[in-house]
């Protein structure tokens, strides 16, 4: 061959591998694209959301925090977070209601009591649970239910960039601030929270994450050094804080004691058992670094927590991690994890995490997301598992969208270009360049990804009725119509309250369960049930805090596909206890007691 | 990114040896600049985990150096030397920042096959690494970004690579094309800031990452894809650092690269075009490891 032969043959091979990829890539979506369009939601996918917020009386927007003027260059940034959506039946009358935060000083926080008709009133105010945000004790960032006294009705705990509020609930007719006398701290700037009986004594005890450092005070701050010293190995946050129930009402801090020594940026908190050995387990997801995983294990003087984030895999490489939540993703019986970081093209690929034990019980991870198709959201915050077709495997819905501003300008450039610097530059916000109204990653959709069953997820967010862009946070799961499915709820920062109502394909069954502790604590928060059906088996823990400043309903909830009866459900206690049931009954919502 | 390696006349009498030391800092010492970058990139993971994944930097360093041997061989008919593969599969998995394991493959074969598949007068005119990354960032954006973070928190790992990256590229005579660069990044940051009203330091930022200190020592001063004569290599560095302005006062994320994706090459078709009409090149000229003759 001649040499120019030769030329022209490389010329066109390196023309083939830069195009041809792309080629490919882009006849891919067009395909896919194209499939989805020829077919109806509900006949593909076997489900359909219907936003219904403001049909069903749910009129809120929220309102962000505000901030010191010396911090306005990047105020948007700051104050990018506060939007959350937990899950309760705080009555007890069988119908799941919604509580959510907001965030500037002087708004209201709002429970939308469900009425069982499709519709919700708000009686946050009247049961003295509303105003939250009085000027100069901070602003709310999140809530989290549980039943700490055990007398059967969901007490709630509200976290926030500044005094941390614990209320009891007086049999559903109202509420009691007891935060003075429960020992809590006068100020944390939290990021996360969450109750769990680490020691196993049948009291639910509470975890909560710092973000800002403990001495930050954002609305009125003396220095501009409050930024992360780097922008993915920081550890100047917050510190943690474990209080342990005493059983009168009381916490004591035990957080030194029992190991617990992060200053990591907090945003995301799970309690779960991952070794399998009866005790909770904390993984903290941490902004600006790697995630953290503790292992509560036995010591000599009690409960102590190992980190083992490196030595398990899920600490190697630094994120921005917002989000944790765990579900049997693999109907395997193991809890796989998962935590959503940045994805912005050409800018930051960080991509998201889906931690999956190398077999139950196992604390070797690998980071399966991209292998499942769950790697790319955008700028992601919450997300949360749950069958929501009622296949039988559990699917994956995630909000994206960090801040919404000019749609026609971003402070992508400019935020690249700072975030690359030393520790020295980052960590001062007056060196970060005014954002000047500019968007950031924002105007995201968001993802509903179906779990294929084959260990591959895809999105149907667009087809199935999710188009809303507006900057998601949290994201909680419940069924609001006790109806078989899960509805799915959005808090969006700076935007309204969305409401997913679930339209399950016809024939597609389910089981739920509804567990109250004897001997555990009341709320059964620790609790695992494992469902056989048909050849399949799926684990879920009852927890309280999942997602990014989210919590979903406290029932489990189980689609069985076109299977009409389980063959078994068992159940095992915090308290250790393990119950069998055979055959219980599917499409309904089963009532488990556990014996004292 | 590829290696800087001038070969020189020997200036010495064969009696008098040199000591191990010069031996070692040699600019004829192939081995110098993978061994400084392997440094670097151990480095970085084993203190700070800058890499994607161990796995991911392997099949780039595997593919790059595969592509090397099959085109060599096919191409020219030999064995070639595979410093500068491993160099080029080292920065693609350094610089690249991707979940997915094909850009990796991707980019490595698209930096090597670019060395043998773009030519002129004899010679490929992009920096390999450069032509792939580049590449990369306007192709597949979806699935790919640069390295854009620092390494740590400290100012220790930056001030030592920057220090012994100097004394290194001193000792292989590039250091006044580093130095021309960053002088003029500094000064023209100055410029940027002014006219965007941002801070200064935000400006100047990206210079205390890991990304530019790679760019610096090792994409800049690829002997093959460098102009003859120190006034031009000056003069191109110079240019690549005003190029890189125009495009972040556009608003480029990945402006350096693109920069000297669009410089280097129009330095070097001229500089072969003014040298071709003049006198033959003398023995001392600069000659690539990794050049394919």
């Amino acid at each position: 061959m001649s040499k120019t032969s030769k030329q022209t043959v490389l010329a066109l091979l390196l023309i083939a591998v830069l195009f041809g990829p792309l080629l490919y890539l882009r006849g891919k979506r067009r395909a896919d694209a194209d499939l989805a369009r020829q077919q109806s939601a509900m006949d593909r996918y076997g489900m359909s959301l219907e936003e219904v917020a403001e049909a069903s009386g749910i009129h809120m927007v929220h309102s962000i925090p505000v901030v010191d003027q010396k911090l306005q260059n990047i105020a948007p940034m700051i104050g990018s977070m506060g939007a959350s959506v937990s899950i309760v039946d705080y009555d007890n009358d069988g119908w799941n209601d919604i509580y959510v935060t907001n965030s500037s000083p002087g708004s209201k926080n709002h429970l939308y009591r469900n009425l069982g008709n499709g519709r919700f009133v708000d009686v946050a105010e009247e049961l003295g649970i509303a105003d939250l945000n009085k000027p100069g004790t901070g602003v709310c960032m999140g809530a989290v239910w549980a039943d700490y006294d055990n007398d059967g009705y969901e007490d709630l705990f509200v976290y926030k960039w500044g005094k941390p509020e614990l209320f009891h609930n007086d049999h559903g007719r109202g509420f009691t601030r007891v935060t003075d006398r429960s020992g809590l701290p006068d100020w944390i700037n939290a990021g996360a929270a969450t109750w769990l009986d680490y020691d196993g004594d049948g009291k639910l005890d509470l975890f909560i994450a710092g973000y800002w450092p403990d001495d930050v005070r954002l609305e009125s701050t003396p220095t501009t050094k409050v930024m992360p010293n780097s922008f993915e190995y920081a550890n100047n946050g917050g510190r943690k804080w474990l209080f342990r129930n005493m059983g009168d009402g009381t916490f004591r801090d035990v957080t030194h004691e029992v190991g617990l020594d992060s200053t990591r940026w907090t945003l995301a908190v799970i309690a779960a058992d991952f070794n399998n050995d009866g005790m909770p387990d904390l993984f903290l997801a941490n902004d600006y670094g790697v995630s953290q995983l503790y292992i509560n294990e036995a010591g000599p003087n009690g409960r102590r927590f190992r980190e083992i984030g490196e030595e398990s895999g899920v600490g190697h490489s630094p994120k921005s991690g917002m989000n944790a939540s765990v579900g049997d993703v693999l109907n395997s019986g193991a809890l796989s994890i998962y935590v959503s970081n940045i994805s912005e093209d050409g800018v930051l690929v960080q991509g998201n995490n889906l931690w999956v034990p190398q077999a139950p019980g196992s604390l070797k991870y690998s980071n399966l997301a991209s292998a499942m198709g769950i790697e790319l959201g955008g700028w992601s915050f919450g997300a949360q598992f749950g069958d929501l077709n009622n296949d039988g495997f559990l699917d994956l819905f995630l909000v994206n969208g960090y801040v919404s501003a000019k749609s026609e300008s971003n402070y992508w450039y400019d935020f690249s270009e700072i975030t690359g610097g030393n520790a020295s530059i980052i960590s001062d916000a007056k060196n970060w360049p005014a954002m000047r109204g500019r968007s950031l990653a924002g105007f995201q959709r968001k993802r509903l990804w179906l779990n294929g069953g084959d260990g591959r997820f895809f999105d149907v967010s667009q087809a199935v009725g999710v188009t809303e862009t507006y900057d998601g946070r949290a994201v909680a799961l419940a069924d609001l119509e006790n109806n078989g499915s899960l509805d799915v709820i959005v808090a969006n920062q700076g935007g309204p309250l969305l409401l997913y109502r679930n339209h399950v394909k016809p024939g597609r069954n389910w089981i739920e369960f509804e567990l109250k502790g004897g001997a555990s604590n009341r709320s059964a928060i620790g609790a695992q049930v494992r469902v056989k059906w048909n050849g399949q088996s799926q684990l879920q823990e009852v927890e309280a805090a999942s997602g990014f400043a989210a919590e979903n309903q406290r029932r489990l909830h189980f689609g069985l596909g076109e299977a009409r009866a389980v063959d078994s459900v068992t159940v095992r206690w915090p308290s250790g206890r393990v119950q069998t049931l055979e055959s219980p009954p599917i499409d309904t919502l089963n009532h488990i007691e556990e014996p004292k | 990114m590829n290696t800087a390696v001038a070969r020189v006349p020997s200036e010495t009498p064969m009696a008098d040896a040199p000591s191990w030391q010069s031996r070692f800092f040699s600019p004829n010492n192939r081995y110098l600049p993978p061994l400084f970058i392997t440094c670097i990139l151990l480095a970085g993971q084993f203190e700070f985990g800058v890499l994607e994944s161990g796995g991911r930097t392997l099949l780039a360093i595997a593919t790059s150096i595969g592509m090397e041997i099959i085109l060599s061989r096919l191409v020219l008919g030999k064995w070639p030397h595979l410093a500068s593969a491993y160099i080029s599969g080292i920065s693609v998995g350094i610089l690249v920042r991707s979940p997915f394991l094909w850009p990796y493959m991707l980019c490595s074969s698209l930096s090597i096959l670019s060395k043998y598949a773009i030519r002129w007068r004899g010679r490929h005119i992009w920096n390999p690494s450069n032509f792939g990354v580049s590449a990369m960032l306007f192709l597949y954006p979806a699935a790919v970004a640069s390295l854009s973070i620092q390494w740590g928190n400290t100012l220790w790992p930056m001030i030592t690579v920057w220090c012994i990256g100097s004394v290194i590229i001193f000792r292989l005579r590039r250091f006044h094309i580093c130095a021309s660069y960053v002088g003029t990044f500094l000064f023209l940051s100055w410029i940027r800031s002014e006219v965007t009203g941002n801070p200064w330091l935000s400006a100047v930022a990206p210079l205390t990452g890991p990304m530019y200190q790679l760019f610096v020592f090792f994409m800049i001063t690829d002997p093959p894809t460098t102009v003859r004569g120190w006034r031009s290599q000056c003069l191109v560095a110079s240019l690549i650092a005003v190029a890189e302005m125009v495009l972040r006062l556009n608003g480029v994320v990945d402006a350096p690269y693109y920069a000297l994706f669009l410089v280097g090459p129009v330095a070097n078709v001229v500089d072969r075009a003014i040298r071709s009409q003049s006198a033959p090149p003398s023995p001392g000229v600069l000659e690539s490891q990794g050049s394919v003759s």
